[in-house]
């Protein structure tokens, strides 16, 4: 089966919460702009029980082109990392399936 | 940002769905999202990043109180990838 998507996410609103494509549609698209919205405003994101999305700000470092063995400076900039919460790590964690 | 002030954020911005509604919704999108990751199925949003399972292998770990060496097995993390519009955005502020 391939990966979930916005599509696979607003069938399921439609289907299960009844509301009509437009909305449903609308809503994911809310859900994930909004969690942006609040992190471009370098706003931590908590959402209890899937987990935390926090920014971090590094500082510059040396790289390189690991092609030709240039050396690039990498600028500071600003990520985000996601620190999943333990009751979303304790339903993954058993997963027993092959990779 | 918390989940409740996502859900208001959410319902100011739109108003023919009910608080309500909305976290009814919020609450099924973030249910789907685990069930997901606990099939170790990808979850792929464009725009936003994509989420997977990475494997961390068994190793010794120690109890930190008294230092006994226990056996830890291997387990799945979730990981989140951002994507390059999300990666953007927060690196221009």
């Amino acid at each position: 089966m391939g990966a979930l998507t916005k599509a696979d996410i607003a069938e399921m609103l439609f289907d299960e919460l009844g509301l009509n494509k437009r909305e449903a549609k609308e809503i994911v698209e809310k859900f994930y702009g909004e969690i942006g919205a609040a992190l471009e405003k370098n706003d931590n994101v908590k959402l209890s029980g899937f987990g935390n999305f926090e920014l971090r700000d590094k500082s510059s470092r040396p790289g390189r082109n690991p092609k030709t063995g240039e050396e690039i400076p990498i600028a500071a900039r600003r990520v985000v990392t996601f620190k999943p919460g333990q009751k979303l790590k304790s339903r993954v964690e058993n997963y027993a399936g092959t990779e | 940002m918390t989940k409740s002030e996502l859900i208001e954020r959410m319902s100011d911005s739109q108003d023919h769905l009910s608080p309500r509604d909305v976290e009814l919704a919020v609450r099924m999108i973030l249910e789907r999202m685990t069930t997901t990751l606990a099939n170790n199925r990808r979850i792929e949003i464009r725009g936003f990043g994509s989420f997977s399972l990475h494997y961390r292998a068994p190793r010794l770990g120690r109890n930190p109180k008294t230092g006994t060496a226990v056996e830890l097995s291997g387990k799945h993390v979730p990981y989140f990838k951002p994507g390059k519009e999300l990666r953007d955005r927060v690196n221009t502020s």
